[in-house]
């Protein structure tokens, strides 16, 4: 029972064992809810679901999964007309409309689909005429045809608009979306832990024997939290590509925790390492730091992070003299690889989505000279990169 | 014991009633997260009050060890009524300081033991509670006695989000995320609340409140206990439903902000806004 709903659940990636698949059945068994499928849905999620980063798949799964079984309630004389007119108008932007209007207009089109539910006897799936699910016909849902009527997702005797499970209201909570303004926070706490590992408390001698003394010889014991921002971090930003907005908020997310750390300073480059970075981005060209100096002022216990998409010509950086903006002696590769060499730890945050990473080969260049450990500029990588820096 | 369904004064929606119920029946502890300000701290206390049993509430801070819940040996006065040579001291059972988890495990009532805030304290602290939630018991070293829960306590875990929860302590709790309730959710809430407030005003204030965390950019959206603490304002203050109407057309900082609004670069940013509002027209 519920091993092929498990399944599903597991398919989408939602981390879940059996030992909540039996929870469930337990639940059911002891009859939380009765043949009512949003409570299933509840109560599936409570029990299966521990993170709201997982919520989005979990809906999406549920959704697979049972998409069929809610559409089969559909009747016509559940769906007012003007209801589905509304809905319909909503959906669409004013462009549409104006195509649908070249149609016939909203009339003809809902006459249309009244005709064809008359006709219609069955449940359909797929097919371009019927209404049903998956198909290209106007009507019917998770549909591809631009103007399509919606019907499966919405019709509910509940006088729900939309089931949740197909709202998907958790998408912004997941863990796998590029970081920007709303998961801003969530970022923050990940470098914050980073910052400050554990937070134990150590015996204060001095205050213990002084409170000790004023205690008349008894003992009184005095304790102090461990001094522990011990962290010092470099970050290299690649600095005026098409990724500036990224990285612009990959800067903010670090200086808003800058008295966090120990140390946390910034340097910018351009695509690729070369000999110099600057501080301000503003005077690139009259206040450069050689990157030699950078190296003897820190010591090899720094945390390197570099934030760049990478994506150049590959040439630019196994080549001297390439560089699009100056005339460099050495090529890029050497000079990162000079970096690493001194660093212990080194990792590269890329905003460029991880599944294109393999069509470009500065990207996979890069990957190897900071030894593989580029991680994507989303929630999860930002967690990876601080496991791989600590 | 009969299921949960919200109180006179704690709107529950259908998701987190079922999760409330599943939590009891099952006896698994209900991990409860969500944005601050939406009620989880008050869902332990309602809970308990509308199944008028004892609510042991255990505020985890930074500094807060998994073994201060099930006990403490406090060495300390002991070593000092040795020195004071009190007859007290040969009884090492005098040292024991119960913790919550043992207060909650030997109620007579099964209680309701909230862990508030589970995410302040250290990384290990969810690890080093697995045996005892999973097996509701734990031993005592000093005194060679085990403590075996009476019945198993409701417990309900609130977090911020602040750390990341271990898997293996994950799998044994059940998880509700409380969202951010709706239009018609916040209106039962405020119903609650304020019985007598004026449909109108809170028609208004609503539209504001909501206009408001719409805002793009905030640092701190205005939740639940605020919006709650500002109605108590504006009715206090006496502020007519016109008088918020108009703020909301002009798109002028609303009366009594400061109630809403708890950041300072959030109340320049709105000022900024309405200012250039108010030029483009």
């Amino acid at each position: 029972m519920l091993i092929d709903f498990f399944c599903k659940i597991r398919e989408y990636k939602v981390p879940c064992t059996l030992r909540e698949l039996l929870d469930l059945l337990r639940a059911l068994e002891q009859g939380v809810v009765f043949a009512n499928i949003d409570d299933f849905y509840s109560l599936s999620r409570t029990v299966l679901v521990k993170d709201e980063a997982h919520f989005d798949k979990f809906d999406r799964a549920f959704a697979d999964y049972f998409k069929g079984v809610a559409s089969l309630e559909l009747d016509l004389s559940e769906i007012p007309e003007d209801w589905l007119k509304k809905h319909f108008e909503k959906q669409l932007s004013d462009e549409e409309k104006a195509k649908i209007e070249s149609l016939g207009g909203l009339d003809k089109l809902m006459e249309t689909l009244a005709e064809r539910l008359k006709e219609q006897e069955k449940r359909h799936q797929g097919g371009n005429k019927w209404i049903g699910t998956g198909g290209t016909s106007p009507f019917g849902a998770y549909g591809y045809n631009p103007e399509g009527v919606r019907i499966g997702q919405d019709a509910s005797r509940h006088r729900k608009a939309t089931k949740v499970w197909d709202k998907r209201q958790f998408k912004n909570l997941d863990a796998n979306v590029e970081i920007g303004t709303r998961n801003m926070k969530v970022a923050l706490r990940k470098l914050r832990q980073f910052a400050r590992t554990g937070s134990s408390e150590e015996l204060a001698l001095d205050d213990t024997i002084a409170a000790t003394a004023r205690n008349a010889g008894y003992l009184d014991i005095k304790m102090k939290p461990e001094r522990h921002n011990a962290i010092k971090v470099l970050m290299f930003f690649d600095i005026g590509g098409s990724m500036d907005d990224h990285i612009k908020v990959c800067e903010q997310l670090f200086s808003a925790i800058h008295g966090e750390f120990k140390h946390l300073e910034f340097f910018y480059f351009h695509n690729c390492l070369y000999e110099s970075v600057w501080r301000d981005n503003n005077r690139r060209h009259n206040e450069k730091i050689d990157l030699l100096q950078v190296l003897h002022t820190y010591s090899r216990d720094y945390k390197v992070i570099f934030v760049g998409d990478a994506t150049m010509g590959p040439y630019e950086i196994t080549y001297p003299g390439v560089s699009v903006e100056h005339w460099n002696e050495e090529a890029g590769s050497v000079w990162m690889k000079r970096l690493t060499d001194h660093f212990d730890k080194v990792v590269w945050l890329n905003p460029q989505a991880e599944p294109q990473w393999p069509y470009y080969a500065s990207i996979q260049i890069m990957q190897q000279l900071v030894e593989n450990k580029m991680y994507p500029l989303t929630l999860t990588g930002l967690g990876q990169g601080i496991k791989a820096l600590t | 014991m009969s299921a949960f369904q919200g109180t006179s004064n704690y709107i529950a929606s259908n998701d987190l009633q079922l999760a409330v119920n599943a939590a009891i029946a099952l006896e698994k502890p209900l991990l409860i997260k969500g944005e601050p300000g939406t009620g989880k701290t008050m869902l332990a206390e309602e809970l308990a009050a509308s199944l008028s049993v004892e609510l042991i509430p255990w505020h985890i801070k930074s500094t807060t060890k998994a073994q201060q819940g099930l006990y403490e040996y406090d060495a300390v006065s002991r070593l000092r009524d040795s020195q004071l040579g009190n007859e007290k001291v040969n009884d090492i059972s005098n040292y024991i300081i119960k913790g919550k988890l043992w207060h909650a495990f030997t109620a007579d009532n099964r209680p309701v033991l909230l862990i508030d805030e589970i995410d302040k304290a250290d990384i290990e602290f969810p690890n080093d509670l697995l045996l005892e939630l999973d097996k509701m018991e734990f031993f005592v070293y000093e005194t060679q006695e085990k403590i075996v829960a009476k019945q198993r306590p409701i417990i309900i875990i609130t977090s911020n989000n602040e750390k990341e929860l271990p898997d293996a302590f994950l799998r044994r709790c059940f998880f509700h995320y409380i969202s951010f309730p709706e239009k018609t959710e916040m209106q039962a809430i405020v119903d609650v609340h304020f019985p007598k407030i004026k449909q109108k005003l809170l028609d208004e204030a609503l539209a504001l409140f909501f206009d408001l965390r719409d805002m793009p950019g905030l640092k701190k959206k205005p939740s639940t206990s605020e919006l709650i603490d500002w109605l108590k304002l504006l009715l206090a203050e006496d502020i007519s439903p016109e008088i918020l109407h108009e703020t909301r057309q002009k798109k002028i900082i609303p009366p009594l902000h400061g109630a809403l609004l708890k950041n300072e670069q959030d109340v320049h940013l709105f000022e900024k806004l309405a200012f250039m509002h108010q030029r483009h027209r």
